[in-house]
């Protein structure tokens, strides 16, 4: 129980190192920045004829005091913090008064799924082909299979899903290329209601999984075919114990362990991929939010978006590295 | 090296084929210096022209030949590619030198850092940095940002070869004869981690160069300057494929799939040959 408590403890302090740092960072890239986000905010709202310079003024004051501009450095990150936490983060300019949480929040559900069924996925399919790969060196499905993901594994989301957008939206028109559920069903525990979120979710996570599945396959056919000549594979072997048992018990079980680190370790990069993904097929989450954010010059929501990206991730790597004892039982046991 | 090279030409199809792929794909860029308009010229041609004899590519609804913008935008493309991996690079193995080399409390704190560099998901934040940085956001300030997202991995992994090289007998032998922690490093260690290095650019290249395709893509570079994203940014503003002008689209897709091979065959191919283990299964022992 030592061994655990003392690695609990240390994911813990990696943990809110990563909220910390992050949260700092991103106050940091927007207040070290040559843009005025108020000047740019204004600019955006005077745009479209002239406004009395009074009321632009009170605009300017309104806009600093919404942002947290005011006081000395140290005062604004001290806020920044307060508003963190507060999960403030003003309104939204481009959808006005919504506030930013809000808008994050009821696009964070849809990010979280696509994501965990596209991992899930990608994880389970990409190291039972790499570990089979790995094991049977010989066998020429396997190989061809391998060839294909790993040829997909090194182009960006964008081009993946654009493909897969021009064949199954316009060549072969069968499936939805926008959007989240159909718009006229109501949200609900319908059969209608989840059949249209699978065939809208069908695209984007298979662009995901297309995109994710050639890495787990490389490093899980490289570490299986060196544990494959390790000492206690061969004991079992000469011992005679069955294949099945020596691939999925002495093989694949010790591979998965370094997987599992692999899995929490590339989080940060396949949210990235969600980003653009969500963006192409027009899908209703926070990735979708923050690009169309930045092309609305809103702010509130880029920095609000950011933030809670930042802290999302974070918790995610977390939640799997509470999950890495059960499999791993040194962490149990030393 | 010249040696190397002919052996792994000649008895590794994957360098074979990766070789011959980007080094056509490079002069096909190269080509751009002879370009015969401007590359950011435009409506100087007829727009929409499909391929033909006289525009092998076809023509954007811009007024631009296709062959031409690609030939730029490819080389833009990859030089920005090349500069965050040099950058890159130079912080991956400062850190990952030092880290493995010094060990204890400067590991452990550099390490926490990466570990911590790591878990921080890129592309929000250089959307971020994008969004506030707007209109003097230009090429090389995006290239240092991404350079500054992409050492961590890297630099983990040559802390690893380091930490091995640092009880060995020569290491001690440097010590003893008085080198100073910056020679023994660059002097005695940083041959050995040389392969590394290759191996963890070459992955970076592509790493880097999909996130310029991305982000141009999406508009958010300097949207007048031909990349392969940018191109790709422009026919989507002029609804190619709606519009059916696909080869606007086309040909820089496969442009960039064939670049993304070209390199990943050459990294997978360098790593194999690096790796005695593999390169001796290849040779039938």
């Amino acid at each position: 129980m030592d061994g655990f408590a003392k690695y609990l403890g240390r994911r813990l302090f990696q943990f809110f190192l990563v909220i910390f740092l992050g949260v700092s960072l991103a106050f940091l890239i927007t207040n070290l920045s040559p843009v005025d986000p108020v000047e740019q905010s204004v600019a955006l709202m005077t745009n479209f004829g002239a406004t009395d310079p009074r009321s632009v003024e009170l605009m300017r004051q309104a806009l600093q005091e919404l942002y947290g501009l005011q006081g000395s450095m140290l005062d604004q990150y001290l806020a920044f913090w307060g508003r963190v936490i507060r999960g403030d983060f003003g309104p939204s300019l481009s959808a006005f008064p919504t506030p930013v949480m809000s808008l994050i929040m009821s696009a964070l559900p849809w990010t979280i799924g696509l994501l965990t069924l596209s991992l899930v996925i990608t994880w389970t399919l990409g190291n039972l082909l790499g570990a089979l790969a790995g094991y049977y060196r010989s066998n020429l499905l396997l190989k061809l299979s391998g060839a294909a993901v790993m040829a997909l594994h090194p182009v960006p989301a964008y081009i993946i899903g654009l493909c897969l957008l021009l064949a199954f939206g316009f060549i072969w028109p069968i499936l939805p290329i926008s959007g989240g559920a159909q718009m006229n069903l109501q949200p609900g525990l319908t059969l209608d209601y989840l059949r249209s979120l699978i065939v809208h979710g069908t695209l984007p996570a298979l662009t995901l999984v297309l995109v994710g599945l050639g890495s787990w396959f490389i490093s899980m056919r490289s570490l299986v075919s060196n544990i494959v000549t390790d000492d206690h594979v061969v004991y079992a072997e000469l011992g005679g114990v069955s294949s099945n048992k020596i691939f999925s018990q002495y093989v694949a079980r010790n591979a998965l362990l370094p997987q599992l680190t692999g899995l929490a370790l590339s989080l940060g990069n396949v949210f990235g991929g969600a980003v653009i993904t969500e963006f192409l097929f027009n899908y209703p989450g926070v990735g979708r939010l923050m690009i169309q954010g930045i092309y609305r010059g809103d702010y509130a929501l880029v920095l609000g978006v950011t933030t809670i990206s930042i802290i999302a991730v974070a918790v995610a790597v977390f939640i799997i590295d509470l999950i890495y004892p059960l499999i791993d039982p040194r962490v149990r046991l030393s | 090296m010249f040696k190397i090279l002919r052996d792994m030409l000649r008895y590794n199809i994957e360098f074979a084929i990766g070789f011959v792929l980007t080094l056509s794909i490079f002069l096909f860029a190269l080509a751009h210096f002879w370009a015969p308009l401007p590359d950011t010229a435009i409506y100087l041609l007829p727009p929409d022209m499909p391929p033909s004899a006289q525009y092998w590519f076809g023509t954007t609804s811009r007024g631009q030949d296709v062959l031409w913008q690609m030939s730029s935008a490819i080389w833009n493309t990859m030089l920005f590619g090349l500069t965050v991996t040099v950058l890159s690079r130079l912080l991956a193995v400062a850190v990952g030198m030092l880290s493995g080399y010094l060990g204890g409390r400067w590991d452990q704190a550099l390490m926490t850092l990466n570990d911590t560099m790591i878990a921080l998901p890129n592309i929000p934040i250089l959307l971020l940095v994008y969004f506030v940085m707007r209109d003097s956001m230009s090429w090389p300030v995006l290239a240092a940002t991404a350079a500054l997202l992409g050492w961590n991995y890297d630099a983990r992994l040559i802390r690893s070869v380091t930490l091995s090289l640092r009880n060995r007998e020569f290491t001690r032998h440097a010590v003893f004869a008085g080198m100073s922690v910056p020679q023994i490093l660059v002097r005695q260690h940083l041959p050995y981690v040389m392969p590394v290095i290759f191996f963890t650019a070459m992955n970076n290249l592509i790493w880097a160069i999909g996130l310029e395709v991305t982000l141009s893509v999406l508009g958010f570079s300097d949207i007048n300057r031909p990349t392969i994203g940018g191109m790709i940014y422009w026919a989507n503003q002029h609804q190619a494929i709606i519009a059916g002008i696909w080869w606007w689209i086309a040909f820089p897709i496969i442009a960039v799939v064939l670049l993304f091979l070209g390199l990943f065959l050459l990294a997978i191919s360098v790593n194999e040959y690096i790796d005695p283990r593999s390169r001796l299964s290849r040779m039938g022992a």
